[in-house]
Parts: C-alpha cells; sequence; structure tokens
C-alpha cells in the first residue's frame, strides 16, 4: 500500500476512496436452496491501485465482480463507487453509472463483429449525450494511441490477433475515464507472450496512476499488482499489498521470441 | 442516449448483415408491392367500368313496353304496342326531371354499298339520342327535325359500318346506302365509342330518323322504346317516379292492373357492375394484404434469431451503459428500418408492376395516393408491431447472463 501512498500524496491529502465495500452478501435463490455467493465482503480501494482478486471457482469472485461493475446490487451491505452509493440505484441509474465510471476489459474482448477499431472504442461514449460525433471520435483515436494501435485504427475487429483485440478492448474502457477499470480474466484467452504484453500495458495504466481491479485465477499475475485480494466460500480469506511488484516488462523480454503478428 | 446515435448504431447493425437485412426486406418489398398492385388493378377496372358506364351516359333511363299478356302468353316487348308518339309528347312537356328524351324503334338487317355488305342494327331516333347515349358527328352532318317530319330516307353511320361497306376509305357522307332494299342517304359518320363494358361495339349501328323507321322499314305506328336522360344523375330516381306517374296516367290501368311497361335506369347496372368491382378490389388487396402479414412475421423471426444471436453484444452494450430502453430503441429502430427501406422499394415495385400490368397485358390500373400511404402506414406499423417483442426481449435481457452468453 506504500507505493500507492507514495502515489497519491502527489495530490496531496490522503489517498481518495474508490471503491468502498461493507458488508455485502449477496444470496441466490436456486429453486427450494438459497445460495450465498457472498457472505459478507468488506474492503476499500483507493486511487491508483492495481487491486488482483483471486479465488476459484464457487468461491464468489463472479459475484463480486459483477457487484463490482454494478451489473447486479447486493442484497445486503453498503457499495460505494466513487463516492455514491450503488445499492439503492435503479437499473437505468446503474446503466448511467457504468457508463461514466467504469471500464470493462472481458476475457473474450466482446468487440462487435466486422466493426472497426475506432467504432468500437467509441461505443462507451455513444451512450453518452454529452459527446459529439467528432470528440468522440477523437477520445477513441486517442485511447487507441495509448494502447499502441494508433496504426490500426480502421482494421476490423475480425482482421485483428487476440492481442490487439484486448488492446482495443482496453481502449473501449479507456475512453470514458473511468474511475475505475475492472477486468474479468482478461489474459484468459491468450498465450503467454500476449498475455505479458497485456501486462505490460496494465502496469503502465497503472504507472500512469489508473485504478485497476484485475479478477483472475491465475495466481502469477497476483505479483505484478499492487494487492492482492483472496476469496474463498464468498469471504476475503486475504488482502495483501505486495512490496515486490514485478516488471511484466522485464519478464516478458526473457520470454523466447516467438511468431507475433504485432 | 440521443436518437441520431441509435439510429447509426441500428444502421451499422443493419450494414452488418446486408443480405440477411434484404432478404427480410423482400417479405415487405413483396407485401407491400403487391397490396399497391392489386389496388391499382381493383381501382383500375372499377375506373374503367365507370368510365364505360359514362360513356353510355349514367343518367340514362329506357322505357319499354311490357307486361302484355295475351292468352297467357307473355309477350316480346317489340310486339307490345302500348308505347305510343303521345306518351313521348307527354313527357316531353311535362317532365321536369327529364332533360332529353327520344323515341326509339329499332329494325336488324343487312346494310349493302355496291359489292360490300354486312348485318347491322338501324336505329330510329330524334336529335336528344345523340345527346342521351353522348355520340357525336365525326364527318357530315345531323339529320334535321325536318328530316324526322318527312320521314326522309337519310342516315348516319357508325365506324364499324363504315369500315365494312366502304374498306377503300372512299368518304361516305352523301352516298346511298341499302338497308333491306330501302335506300338511305348517308348523312354523317358518327365518331367512334369503341366497345362498351358489356363487350358490345358501340359502333356497329346506322342512327335514322324514328320516324322513318316507323313507317318505311317496320310499318308500324307505335314506339318500340323511350330513352330519357335525367337532368343529374342524382336526380334519376324523381325523373324514374315521374316517368311512372306519367305513363300510368295516360295508359289507364285499373288499380290492379300491373304497369305496362318497364323503366330501367343505367345507373342500377353502374352500381351493380361497380359494387362487383368493389368486391373484387377488397379480396386482392385481402390476398396481398395476407402476404404483408407475412412479411410482417419474416421480420419477427429475423429479429428474434438477430436478438438471440446477438446476446452478447447487448450484454456489453448494457454492461458499457446502455440502458433497457436503449437496446429496445435501437432493435425497434432495425426493424423499422427493415419494413420502412422495403415499404419504400415496395412502393416502387408495387407501381412499377402495375404499370407493367398495364403496359402489357393492357389492363387498366388506377393508382391511389391513399393505397400507397395506407400500405406504407400498414408496413410501418408491422415494422413496429412484429419488431416490439424481440426488442423487448432483448431490453430485458439480464446483462450479466448475457455477456457471457455462449
Amino acid at each position: 500500500m506504500k507505493d500507492d501512498m507514495d502515489n497519491n500524496n502527489i495530490q496531496g491529502g490522503n489517498p481518495r476512496e474508490i471503491i468502498r465495500l461493507e458488508n455485502i452478501k449477496r444470496d441466490f435463490h436456486v429453486g427450494e436452496e438459497v445460495v450465498h455467493a457472498l457472505r459478507g465482503v468488506t474492503f476499500t480501494i483507493y486511487e491508483g491501485e492495481f487491486v488482483t482478486i483471486m479465488g476459484t471457482s464457487g468461491s464468489g469472485k463472479s459475484t463480486l465482480l459483477n457487484t463490482l461493475g454494478c451489473l447486479d446490487t447486493p442484497t445486503a451491505g453498503e457499495y460505494y463507487l466513487d463516492g455514491v452509493s450503488v445499492r439503492t440505484m435503479g437499473k437505468n441509474a446503474r446503466a448511467t453509472l457504468r457508463n461514466r465510471k467504469i471500464g470493462f476489459v472481458f476475457q473474450s474482448y466482446n468487440l462487435l463483429p466486422k466493426t472497426t477499431a475506432v467504432e468500437n472504442v467509441e461505443l462507451p461514449l455513444m451512450y453518452n449525450p454529452s459527446y459529439s460525433a467528432a470528440a468522440r471520435r477523437e477520445k477513441a483515436v486517442q485511447a487507441l494511441v495509448a494502447v499502441g494501435l494508433g496504426d490500426r485504427l480502421n482494421h476490423k475487429s475480425n482482421q485483428m490477433s487476440g492481442g490487439q483485440m484486448q488492446r482495443v478492448a482496453i481502449a473501449r474502457a479507456l475512453v470514458n475515464d473511468p474511475a475505475v477499470i475492472l477486468a474479468d480474466e482478461a489474459t484468459g484467452n491468450l498465450d503467454t507472450r500476449t498475455s505479458f504484453e497485456i501486462l505490460v500495458l496494465f502496469q503502465r495504466l497503472h504507472a500512469e496512476g489508473r485504478t485497476i481491479i484485475f479478477v483472475t485465477h491465475n495466481p502469477e499475475i497476483a505479483e505484478y499488482s499492487s494487492r492482492n485480494i483472496k476469496l474463498r466460500d464468498g469471504r476475503v480469506i486475504s488482502d495483501t499489498t505486495n512490496d515486490n511488484i514485478l516488471s511484466a516488462a522485464e519478464a516478458l523480454a526473457t520470454l523466447p521470441k516467438s511468431e507475433e503478428d504485432d | 442516449m440521443n436518437g441520431v446515435n441509435l439510429l447509426k448504431i441500428a444502421l451499422r447493425a443493419l450494414a452488418n448483415n446486408k443480405m440477411r437485412g434484404f432478404l427480410t426486406m423482400l417479405g415487405i418489398i413483396i407485401g407491400v408491392g403487391s397490396v399497391i398492385t392489386m389496388l391499382a388493378i381493383g381501382q383500375g377496372s372499377k375506373k374503367s367500368i365507370q368510365s364505360q358506364i359514362s360513356e353510355i351516359g349514367s343518367n340514362v333511363i329506357t322505357i319499354q313496353p311490357g307486361g302484355d299478356i295475351r292468352g297467357g302468353v307473355r309477350q316480346s316487348s317489340s310486339d307490345v304496342q302500348t308505347l305510343k308518339i303521345s306518351d313521348y309528347n307527354s313527357i316531353v312537356e311535362e317532365a321536369r326531371y327529364v332533360s332529353y328524351v327520344s323515341p326509339t324503334v329499332n329494325s336488324g338487317g343487312q346494310v349493302i354499298y355496291g359489292g360490300n355488305n354486312r348485318p347491322t342494327t338501324v336505329y330510329g331516333i330524334n336529335g336528344d339520342y345523340m345527346e342521351i347515349r353522348r355520340y357525336t358527328v365525326d364527318d357530315g352532318d345531323m339529320f334535321s327535325d325536318q328530316d324526322i317530319a318527312t320521314a326522309a330516307k337519310v342516315c348516319l353511320l357508325g365506324q364499324t359500318v363504315v369500315e365494312d361497306l366502304f374498306p377503300g376509305g372512299e368518304n361516305p357522307v352523301g352516298k346511298i346506302i341499302r338497308f333491306n332494299k330501302i335506300p338511305f342517304q348517308v348523312v354523317g359518320v358518327l365518331k367512334s365509342k369503341g366497345y362498351n363494358s358489356m363487350g358490345m361495339d358501340q359502333d356497329d349501328l346506322i342512327l335514322a330518323p324514328y320516324t322513318t323507321i316507323q313507317k318505311r322499314v317496320l310499318a308500324i305506328t307505335h314506339l318500340q322504346g323511350i330513352t330519357c336522360s335525367a337532368v343529374d344523375e342524382k336526380y334519376t330516381e324523381e325523373a324514374i317516379d315521374e316517368l311512372t306517374e306519367i305513363l300510368r296516367r295516360n295508359h289507364k290501368p285499373r288499380d290492379t292492373d300491373a304497369d305496362d311497361f318497364r323503366i330501367r335506369s343505367t345507373q342500377e347496372l353502374s352500381e351493380m357492375l361497380t359494387s362487383t368491382s368493389d368486391l373484387m378490389t377488397i379480396l386482392l388487396a385481402a390476398v396481398a394484404g395476407i402476404s404483408l402479414l407475412v412479411g410482417g412475421i419474416g421480420i419477427m423471426n429475423i429479429m428474434y434469431v438477430s436478438v438471440t444471436e446477438r446476446t452478447r453484444e447487448i450484454g456489453l452494450r448494457m454492461s458499457i451503459g446502455a440502458k433497457g430502453r436503449d437496446i429496445l430503441a435501437q432493435f425497434l429502430i432495425e426493424s423499422i428500418l427493415i419494413s420502412i427501406t422495403g415499404g419504400i422499394i415496395g412502393v416502387v415495385v408495387g407501381v412499377g408492376a402495375a404499370v407493367l400490368v398495364n403496359v402489357i397485358v393492357h389492363f387498366p390500373i388506377y393508382i391511389q395516393m391513399w393505397s400507397v400511404l395506407l400500405s406504407f402506414a400498414v408496413c410501418t406499423f408491422t415494422g413496429v408491431f412484429f419488431g416490439w417483442y424481440p426488442a423487448k426481449k432483448a431490453a430485458q435481457l439480464d446483462p450479466i447472463e448475457a455477456i457471457r452468453y455462449e
């Protein structure tokens, strides 16, 4: 946590709370039975942190991700995103909140087919009426340049490699200047080398001061993040700050060169 | 989310599936096109019937003798001698709802000029007949009242008769023709009227003074009929009542006697024929409407498939901030775009097909603005109606499940 404190002290004062969970519970009713997916999760994430959330399947990490992403509302407990209480929000209010505050990166990229990189990245801004068409395009181009795809603006999603598609997805997550980037197994579909390239990108975004939450079951990734939260059976079993963050760029350099298309 | 963005999103989605969009549209194109073509044909035939009836004269009233039974045998109307010239005179003097009146007698026979001949009918009439039946003289002159008074042997020829008797293009005016061996001088030629709606050649006739036909051809003193025209089509009923009254008084039957004459008007015929063609129009439009319905179901089917196929896209859109109503609007706009584009093409195709029918098969067509607007409105409604259910389904998807949908 020390690094982040330093990071935030640049702006002066205490680091800003981006996410605060207070005893979050989520129950699902499956027929007669009640499944307790989350049994009281409490933690706070500050601006500029790169948090990995880990857990095996059934640990509740997907439910936690959905809650953090304002896709789902908890059964009990309070969730504040950037100071706003989410629990009592309606569907439409949460949709707007997602649009303004959250950038999603999914395992399977979820780009629109036969659509260019720029158009894919523009998408979140299409649902924000305050952006004009020109402003939208400008932001999208900036985001694509930021992820290193400045030369592939008009490539269609089906003409790109997996790594490139995930970069487009990350650009899409960045384009609305979100309070937090939520990545769900963002390297899960990629080979080792490409995974590291994406991790390098995430680390660079972290260094730029962005808040990232990376949900994964791959323990290796935790070593490249600043904080690691482990879940089991719907509870937090460990929450540790990583004092020795490995460099993904160095790790990438040690990997044998493979045939890469980008 | 503003409308322009929604429109852009919908257009992009359609552009990604051009072939499918076109095939879906095809249902609407055929539906709208057939509605327009069928209505054009139906309305066209109605219109042509109406115009043919007005060619005959839509306000024409004919009086025929009738109801005469001798020894239990009903007589043919031409043999009944109850209509007299005095009836004609009474009508001319008294009837207020009647503008033109002409006595009629006719006789069939062979007409001969030189080496040519043809069977035809000669009608004995007066000058009013030309107004009632809307005949006009093309060449020469109408015979005069003087000719009627003297039962002059003069006549006018219809075009069909002219073609047969004067095949060389010789001018018939002034020539002497023979009808049943009686010589007539041709004073004029009638302008062609073509065929009427019953398929009768309206140019296959000879017109002559009624007195001439009575005295010199038929040797009778009674009339075979009286043809009148009402002052206006809408006064046909009043005119018939008036004529009935005059004739009853003249013929003085006992109150219990049946009328010894019959009065018919072309209005009845007109109503009968137009109601038949109305029925035909309705049937044609109904069949075409069903194809529009099928087209609508096609839209629903494709939109439904499209929603299922794009479940992940919907999930993604929702996770990046699309509200349920944005998704609803997107899919609704897509289906409306399909139906409106299909509608526009359908209008063009429908009008084109109708014109083609007219040009190739010579079937009368009449494209009414309301039929175009109606089918266009119906297809837009179809888009909304059949797009609604799939769009609603899309809007109600759970983003969590949709984004991970395989």
